[in-house]
């Protein structure tokens, strides 16, 4: 028996040719006993696994779409319409090959990210370098990684430095250099470089293991339209047999029956919704995009209302110096004093001067003599033989040092809601430095681009005082901001913002705003690799922290409940047409399979195009992100880049 | 009661999802059930005094769908 079995690409071969000889002898030598017999040949190889689906679903008392199909071919062959059998059983088995085929294309996004998974790791244990399974990695492991090879950890980089592509996690394809101190994610590639890295999380525990097992368990959660299409169908199928039935008793056709019974099974429809779905979530995947289900999917692109957090996620998160005001001195020695000054100082202000002013001029030489730290105000200190006081306000009037005409510039930057450090001597202020949290470049694009999507409002929520608020809100151009908010505050502002205007979305980093997230209407993490709580709660996480994600994920969406509509269109189009087709017999039972077929097919065709969504747009980021990135790079970085911008030029 | 995920090969058709789903709604010892379409993977929570695991694999295969692995 065993040396029978044929494989399914040979039998459908082999069906095919007979049935195309079969129908090549009608046409020509007629109804002849040889034709019927290629026919009837046809009919069993291709019949038989139909046949035998149908048994073996029948034993736990199942009708299936086999079973129909038997049913119909039978009644064919008892009836002698022997071409129409071979066509129907050809047809069936052809089709549902071809099916899976491109079946598996809509899931090829998602295979592929699982294909990302470290094979081998290089760990150092009693100094020899062994390769071993990434299974057998334990936290604290000392792990080498050389160039083209893929990090099989979550660690912290001990030594080495490496150009680092992160498209595994963040969809990101532009490298990160990474070095001694940083983190670096399993599942990302070694570009250049080499890095010796210690094992802080491992195999189920690593962000590329989490995120694989989310967008697994995302794409089989079913969307609200899903649901509704499987208890149509859930219907649908016993009501046409049960047409069948009725037509033959009626009309004593049997051949009209039969055929009712081969379209009885709404394949199209049944599989339109979740082909777009898991097409558009494993798009979503390929591009940093994690969205946790259908209905997510479904709900994110109707967003009316789509609430920030500031801090972290339209800022930088950490104070930066905006303004640089010196009065009679050079900008450069009035930074110069204030970083001396504040080089002692742990303070987030301080660290900010320091910042800058090590950006701007370097390393800092020289060092401050009898600092004095006065809580609350400042500090005063001794350089080359000069007092200076660097603080505030309070500080300056402590020490009796005139304020003039700074109180005016004071103030007008405090109603921006920057914070300034005065800097001065022991006679006069010397100029004053304004720090701010400030707006994360690519906030204002995105604001843009979800006005132009269509988003009817846009707010800030932030536990921040309200002038810095209110600066950030007009500096962005959004419709409200909602300051001093404790954490259920920003979950109170949320349920009358989803009462006013229709579905909320809230965006934030998922660090101190994890109820916010979960009771909104959509909870959105930013820079979500970092952050286990954010990926757990939010609905959609934005692995990198490029807020443009968020556009590119919104008009996904909508990419995505487009394409599920006009799969659901034309697959009841379909059904209907064939249904009136077959009632008016003008469809027969292999053209009704060939149709049927057909429909699945398209559906599945149409969902695959959801893959290309966005090719284009990720062309011209990537370009724009490698022109700006162009004069900071080393030679074979820079050769590189120029090689990509030839070949996207291409 | 015990939960088991298997992984079958591809399946490709959504009646596909009706058959197993029916033949193991029809089952005893079979608490609940839920065929994931797009993965391709069955979960079954079941007793485990009633039913063998190995038990579930058989019936599946038995309506032609090979399973791969199981956890």
């Amino acid at each position: 028996m065993k040396a029978f079995k044929m494989t399914k690409g040979l039998g459908i071969a082999a069906a095919g040719t007979l049935a195309a000889v079969s129908f090549l002898l009608m046409k020509t030598i007629g109804y002849e006993p040889v034709t019927v017999v290629v026919m009837l040949a046809a009919t069993v190889i291709a019949g038989t696994p139909i046949f035998m689906k149908a048994v073996g679903a029948l034993r736990y008392g199942i009708v299936g779409i086999d079973a129909l199909v038997t049913i119909a071919v039978g009644g064919a062959l008892v009836i002698g319409e022997y071409w129409e059998a071979a066509a129907v059983t050809f047809l069936f088995m052809f089709g549902d090959w071809l099916e899976a085929r491109t079946l598996e294309k809509t899931r090829s996004s998602i295979k592929s990210l699982l294909g990302l998974a470290p094979a081998t790791a290089r760990v150092r244990r009693g100094g020899a370098e062994l390769e071993i399974s990434p299974a057998f990695v334990v936290a604290g492991d000392i792990v080498v990684i050389r160039p083209g090879e893929r990090i099989p950890v979550d660690g912290t980089v001990l030594e080495g430095d490496a150009y680092v592509n992160q498209a595994a996690i963040t969809g990101e394809s532009l490298p990160v250099s990474r070095g001694p101190y940083e983190q670096v994610f399993s599942g990302t590639v070694i570009e250049s470089g080499y890095l010796v890295v210690r094992a802080d999380r491992v195999g189920e525990d690593t962000t590329f293991a989490r995120i694989l097992q989310l967008v697994e368990d995302a794409q089989d959660k079913k969307a609200k339209t899903q649901k509704f299409l499987e208890k149509f169908s859930r219907y649908y199928t016993p009501a046409v047999i049960i047409m069948a039935v009725l037509l033959y008793l009626l009309t004593r056709d049997l051949v009209s029956a039969l055929t009712l019974l081969v379209i009885a099974c709404p394949g199209a429809l049944v599989i339109s919704a979740p082909v777009s779905i898991v097409a558009g979530i494993g798009n979503g995947a390929g591009h940093g995009v994690l969205v946790k289900g259908g209905d997510i999917m479904e709900k994110l692109g109707a967003v009316r209302v789509i609430a920030f957090d500031k801090t972290g996620t339209l800022t930088e998160g950490r104070p930066a110096v905006v303004r640089v005001e010196a009065f009679g001195i050079a900008e450069e020695e009035l930074l110069l004093i204030a970083a001396i000054g504040e080089s002692y100082s742990e303070h987030p202000l301080a660290r900010a001067i320091i910042r800058e002013a090590t950006g701007r001029l370097g390393a800092l030489t020289e060092t401050a003599k009898n600092a004095q730290m006065l809580p609350g105000r400042g500090i005063r200190f001794m350089m080359s033989g000069k007092t200076y006081l660097v603080g505030n306000r309070t500080l300056f009037m402590e020490y009796s040092v005139p304020l003039g005409g700074t109180e005016t510039l004071l103030s007008l930057e405090e109603k921006k809601g920057r914070t300034a450090v005065l800097v001065g001597d022991a006679e006069r202020v010397l100029g004053l430095l304004s720090i701010a949290d400030v707006v994360r470049k690519d906030a204002k694009a995105l604001v843009a681009d979800l006005r132009r999507l269509g988003v009817r409002r846009l707010v800030m929520l932030t536990g921040d005082n309200e002038r810095a608020a209110a600066a950030i809100s007009a500096e962005l151009g959004l419709d409200g901001h909602y300051a001093e908010l404790l954490p259920e505050d920003k979950v109170r502002v949320l349920s009358e913002l989803q009462a006013n205007y229709g579905r909320t979305a809230m965006v934030g980093d998922g660090v101190n705003d994890a109820p916010a997230l979960a009771s909104a209407d959509l909870g959105i993490a930013v820079g979500g690799a970092g952050s286990d709580v954010a990926i757990e709660t939010a609905d959609v996480v934005l692995m990198s922290a490029e807020l443009g994600r968020l556009a590119y994920a919104i008009g996904l969406s909508r990419a995505t409940v487009a394409n599920m509509k006009q799969n659901i269109g034309f697959a009841l189009l379909v059904a209907g047409l064939l249904l009136a087709g077959v009632l008016v017999k003008t469809v027969n039972l292999s053209f009704g399979m060939l149709v049927h077929e057909a429909s699945v097919l398209l559906v599945i065709i149409n969902a695959v195009r959801l893959l290309g969504y966005g090719r284009k747009a990720d062309r011209e980021d990537r370009r724009r992100t490698l022109e700006l990135r162009l004069p900071k790079t080393d030679g074979t970085q820079l050769h590189r880049d120029r090689a990509d911008i030839q070949r996207l030029d291409a | 009661m015990t939960t088991k995920t298997y992984q079958l090969e591809t399946v490709s058709c959504p009646s596909c999802i009706a058959k197993i789903e029916g033949m193991l709604k029809k089952t005893a010892g079979i608490e609940s059930s839920e065929v994931l379409f797009n993965s391709s993977r069955v979960k079954v929570a079941f007793d485990e005094a009633a039913l063998a695991s190995e038990d579930i694999k058989g019936r599946i295969a038995g309506l032609g769908f090979k399973v791969l692995s199981e956890k």
